[in-house]
């Protein structure tokens, strides 16, 4: 009996190897009429010592032959599964399907960097009127009536006392008649100037103002931020310069150029072979304008800098038409 | 300001700079350069040359043939010109090694060439060829060539030289703050500060001719308006001889970009650029009764201007008067009746100083601004007055044009005061955030001439722009180099920064809209009133009622919105246009509400401003409709926390009566409209596809909006699920059966939702069934089929009850 069981591993075990359907040799070993269960039956016939010898090869045996059919089992669902996945196969380079997303103006965009850096510098974004009283664009900002100064800026009228802001300065002197030092604010807004719109002019555009005012705030304080906020604007090899220039409610005052980031400042089409890029004006607040807004000047001193948005907006993306900006041209939003 | 180097280098050494150097410093030194232009640079190879002798040309009746001596060699000439003749001196323009070197005059370059077989090794110029004009030349030519018989000039010299063209002209964008600056001599100190070199300024010299008698015998003069006219310098020049100013005067007005007109005129212009002392000339036999009044003008008193237009002038203009008539708008414009002519024999020179505001309203007043009055309005100083007169004096005994009479009247009732300001180097240094000592300041500020008494600073008189510390500080770094300023880093007490409340919901409310596929855009704040009709608000509509700007540029620009609509629906238009086929904005928009009455401010000020709202548009079209809308709508309201309801709006012009909404808040506040356009607003537009449109109030919404979040449990138990379906009229709002339910038993219901709407033949017309999933849900044991069944029973009771509608079978 022992060589029958031997018998049946090996043709049961060859046969699994030949791939033999694995359900049919199960049947056929295993099966209630199968070969192994037939020489089981005949185990009554054996001697009491040999029962329990040959009981057990025959269920090593079952065993092997089970063991065997499971993998054969588990080999062929591998195979099936593997067909249906190649067959399952897509073409990844078809399009995705489209998810609606909207696009965060150029200008907005910007100014949301813009008042990220000086967020993380500790600053508050201050708001106000666009609508405004002559006074705080102008008289209390060291311009008074008559002033030629005031040629400088074209300005929309509503009427002899109310205009709308040309800047957003007004908001720096609501603050500071609000609010003691330490002070240390941006104010981006809307702002009106009379140009007619070209490639560079916009008589509605969008200004960025910030202030600082504490005991012993220096110009080589304002340096410094504004080195910070160009490096973190245009990249960490960002240079900045200063030129003496003059503002009526700075003193000393200073117009700001920044290293061309398209050439790094060897001179290119964007910086017109300057090698720089004004961006900025910034200044010593004025003492008149710190005494006009209710802050001792000899017990406080502070800076002032300001920018136009778009002006910014266009130098990064590369719009070479202030106009785009405004003309909200789908095809060009969606560019950002 | 456009500075001529030639002029420049009589009072500071400043040739042997390197020009785009001396334009770099002068810039960081605070005068800023806007660019220069070499004079001369474009004209090449043109000499003087003599006429020897003139033929005919053998094949062309208009041509001659010109043999010329040019200094070297003999050359031959053909040429058109008719004005030729032997012995003229004309401007020459050849290649003297032939044709190796270029010949360059303003236009293009020259050739030896045939002119009809002969040949023509060159070419004489006009000229325009040399970029001149009659001005510049009085008396050439202008359709033939440039003789120069009458100048000091031999053949053989180059013509730039020859007629001192060669130069340098520097472009200043001079700030206002610094009117000295708009002088030859105002930038000779800045050259001279910024260089570190000497600047040496001669003092006119006027020899006078004792034989005129005295001013004093000629005129009187005096300053009735001592607040307008703070000093009133004259001088009386005899015997003139109107004429050409000479050839370097001519050139150095050219230089500046000054047109010369004769001797007596282009030495007042010379001196205003020179002093920047604005000078004016009149005709002394025009002033009655040998007076000058400096006065104002008496009302709707009429005057002509030299430019021959009649001004009606008011109470507060300043003139200058004869006994009888004004003569001049003071620092503005002479008048016709007291101009320079060729018959005037006997000038006033007038150097003054008028106030500033004062001349700048009158200018503005009349709409004319001059080279004069833009200098005047700026402030000029006092002490001025008398060099730059001295010099004009000068120059007209230096050009022979006039005799001088002896004596100057100078009427300056109120001397002006020296500025001091102390000096404070530590105080500056600290500033500045530098360690300057206090002797190198001294050294920059000497270099600027001003100068120390003690612990003071005493400020040049033409410095006005200078009165405090700061001022100081400013003239201290800008020799010492505003770059070489240290940046600091600002160690000061912390500061909390950040987005407050309302700006962050604006930003999250921004990224939401983004999100939801909206795109942001950005309009114009003002807008043509007539969209108004576009959008047809009503003739009475109380948004019509808009701020007003008094100077637009044109209707366009002339009303400040009151609702964002229009300029929304504009770019909708654009996109439509340009063929887009789905758009989906929105804009965070400020409208502009004019308020009434006087609302008091700190300050007294006059008039109120008005009210900034701001509102949240949004537009779509192609794949929208007016539920994907109302789903926007519905988002914002829930990401502020707003249990909104939508209220059918029949009222609002600018759309469908029957496709829109207002948004409600629980207290009735209407927080915005919106829905599909009415047909006759899309008509007003070139749209390609139904558009809808919300108008949201963000103040409103963000004044109601609560962001309250807290933790309720999760539900222990299940909820328990009942459709219904009812059949009722069509124009019965869903909404309304959705209200009647949530009333009944809104403890255990957990949501109504909307699932199908029906309209069919076999419902009969006007009818429609609407089917609701409604879930119930106890927090604290499960729901029994009983307890299920009664409330659904109670809510079929209510709708019944109070809608008269059934299940339907």
């Amino acid at each position: 009996m022992k060589e029958m069981l031997e018998k049946i591993e090996q043709s049961a075990l060859s046969e699994i190897a030949a791939g033999v359907s694995t359900e049919e040799i199960r049947i056929k070993y295993l099966g209630k009429k199968g070969e192994l269960t037939k020489v089981l039956r005949g185990m009554g016939a054996l001697s009491a010592e040999e029962r329990p010898v040959v009981g057990a090869l025959a269920n090593t045996v079952r065993a092997n032959i089970e063991a065997a059919l499971k993998e054969a089992v588990a080999a062929e669902e591998a195979r099936k599964l593997d067909e249906k996945l190649k067959k399952e196969k897509l073409d990844v380079t078809f399009p995705g399907k489209e998810i609606a997303r909207g696009h965060r103006h150029p200008i907005y965009e910007t100014e949301q960097t813009l008042r990220d850096i000086f967020i993380g510098l500790g600053f508050s974004i201050v708001e106000g009127p666009e609508v405004e009283y002559d006074y705080y664009n102008f008289e209390a900002l060291n311009i008074p009536k008559d002033h030629p100064a005031r040629d400088t800026q074209d300005t929309f009228y509503i009427s002899d006392n109310i205009l709308l802001r040309s800047q957003t300065s007004p908001v720096q002197v609501r603050t500071m008649e609000h609010m003691q030092p330490p002070i240390r604010i941006i104010s981006p807004g809307r702002v009106y100037r009379a140009d007619p719109a070209d490639a560079t002019h916009s008589p509605i555009f969008h200004q960025c103002e910030g202030l600082v005012i504490d005991k012993g705030v220096t110009m080589g304080d304002l340096k410094g931020v504004l080195e910070l906020f160009a490096k973190r604007m245009f990249g960490e090899k960002t240079r900045i310069r200063f030129r003496p220039h003059h503002f009526p409610f700075t003193e000393p005052s200073a117009e700001v150029d920044v290293s061309c980031f398209a050439c790094g400042g060897k001179g290119c089409r964007l910086c017109k072979g300057e090698g720089w890029i004004e961006i900025l004006g910034a200044g010593m607040v004025h003492p008149f304008v710190l005494s006009n807004c209710g802050i001792d000047p000899n017990e406080y001193s502070g800076f002032a800098f300001g920018m136009g948005i778009e002006r910014i907006a266009m130098a990064r993306l590369g719009i070479n038409d202030l106009r785009l900006l405004y003309e909200n041209d789908m095809r060009f939003l969606e560019q950002f | 300001m456009v500075l001529s180097m030639n002029w420049l280098s009589d009072f500071v050494k400043a040739d042997d700079i390197e020009i785009k150097k001396y334009c770099d410093e002068l810039t960081e030194s605070g005068s800023k350069v806007e660019g220069y232009e070499i004079l001369g640079e474009e004209i090449e190879n043109v000499r003087v040359g003599l006429i020897t002798k003139i033929e005919q040309h053998p094949d062309a009746e208009r041509l001659v043939i010109c043999q010329v001596d040019c200094g070297e060699r003999n050359l031959q000439i053909v040429t058109a010109a008719k004005n030729v003749f032997e012995g003229a001196l004309v401007p020459l323009c050849y290649c003297p090694d032939g044709e190796k070197r270029v010949a360059k005059v303003k236009g293009g370059e020259i050739k030896t060439g045939k002119l009809r077989g002969v040949l023509s090794e060159g070419m004489f110029c006009s000229i325009e060829e040399l970029g001149l004009t009659t001005h510049d030349m009085p008396g050439a030519a202008e359709d033939g060539i440039l003789i120069l018989n009458g100048y000091d000039v031999k053949p053989g010299d180059d013509i730039c030289d020859a007629l001192m063209m060669r130069d340098k002209a520097v472009e200043f964008e001079i700030t206002p703050n610094r009117p000295d600056c708009l002088s030859v001599i105002g930038l000779a100190r800045e050259t001279a500060a910024t260089f570190a070199r000497e600047l040496t300024v001669p003092t006119p010299v006027v020899k006078e001719n004792p034989e005129l008698g005295k001013i004093e015998d000629y005129l009187e003069v005096k300053i009735t308006d001592t607040e307008k006219c703070k000093r009133y310098s004259a001088r009386v020049i005899k015997n003139v001889k109107i004429e050409p100013s000479p050839l370097w005067l001519r050139m150095r007005l050219r230089a500046s970009g000054v047109r010369p007109i004769n001797n007596i005129v282009d030495i007042t212009n010379y001196v205003m650029l020179e002093y920047g002392q604005p000078m004016h000339a009149f005709d002394y036999v025009c002033l009655g009764g040998k007076k000058i009044d400096i006065r104002t003008a008496g009302d709707k008193e009429i005057f002509r201007t030299l430019d021959s237009v009649d001004h009606e002038l008011e109470p507060d203009m300043l003139v200058i008067a004869d006994e009888t008539k004004p003569v001049a708008l003071a620092g503005v414009m002479g008048g016709e009746n007291s101009e320079i002519t060729e018959n005037t024999s006997t000038v006033v020179f007038e150097s003054a100083m008028f106030h500033g505001s004062s001349v700048r309203i009158t200018a503005k007043k009349l709409g004319m601004r001059t080279e004069a009055s833009a200098r005047f309005e700026k402030g000029l100083d006092c002490e001025n007055t008398l060099p730059a007169l001295e010099r004009a004096c000068e120059l007209v005994e230096l050009l022979g044009a006039g005799e001088v009479v002896p004596g100057i009247i100078d009427e300056y009732p109120v001397k002006k005061e020296v500025a001091r300001v102390p000096f404070e180097p530590e105080k500056i240094s600290r500033f500045l955030g530098l360690n300057i000592s206090a002797d190198e300041m001294k050294k920059y500020l000497e270099r600027l001439f001003f100068t120390f008494d003690g612990d003071e600073i005493i400020v040049p008189s033409y410095r006005d722009d200078v009165r405090c510390m700061n001022d100081i500080a400013e003239e201290v770094v800008r020799l010492y180099g505003y770059n070489k300023i240290e940046s600091g880093n600002m160690v000061f007490p912390m500061t909390q920064g950040g987005l407050n409340e309302s700006q962050k919901f604006k930003y999250d409310l921004g990224n939401l809209l983004l999100g939801a596929g909206y795109t942001e855009i950005c309009t114009y704040s003002f807008m043509n009133a007539s969209n108004y009709d576009k959008i047809r608000l009503a003739k009475d509509d109380a948004r019509r009622k808009s701020v007003e700007i008094a100077n637009p540029f044109g209707e366009d620009s002339k009303t400040m919105r009151t609702t964002a609509l229009p300029t929304l629906f504009e770019v909708v238009e654009n996109s439509s246009r340009s063929g887009v086929e789905n758009v989906a904005i929105y804009e965070m928009a400020k409208v502009f509400i004019p308020r009434e009455g006087v609302v008091t401010n700190e300050h007294g000020l006059e008039g109120t401003l008005p009210e900034e709202k701001m509102k949240l548009v949004l537009g779509a079209y192609g794949a929208a409709d007016f539920y994907t809308l109302k789903g926007a709508v519905d988002k914002v309201m829930q990401f502020a926390g707003i249990d909104a309801s939508y209220v059918a709006c029949e009222t609002e012009p600018t759309f469908h009566p029957g496709r829109c909404a207002n948004v409600v808040a629980a207290d009735g506040t209407i927080l915005g409209t919106f829905g599909e356009l009415h047909p006759l607003t899309m008509k007003n537009y070139e749209f390609i596809s139904t558009v809808y449109a919300a108008e949201l109030d963000l103040d409103a919404i963000y004044a109601n909006a609560s962001f309250e979040k807290a933790y309720k449990p999760l539900p222990k138990f299940p909820a328990s699920t009942r459709d219904f379906s009812f059949v009722c009229d069509d124009a019965l709002e869903v909404g309304t059966i959705e209200k009647v339910m949530k009333e009944t038993n809104s403890k255990l219901i957990e949501s109504v939702k909307l699932f199908d709407i029906y309209r069919g033949a076999q419902l009969g017309e006007g009818k429609k069934s609407v089917s609701f999933s409604v879930s119930f849900r106890s927090p604290d044991h499960t729901l029994t089929v009983e307890e299920t069944d009664k409330a659904a029973k109670k809510i079929l009771g209510a709708i019944e009850h109070k809608l008269g509608i059934t299940i339907r079978q």
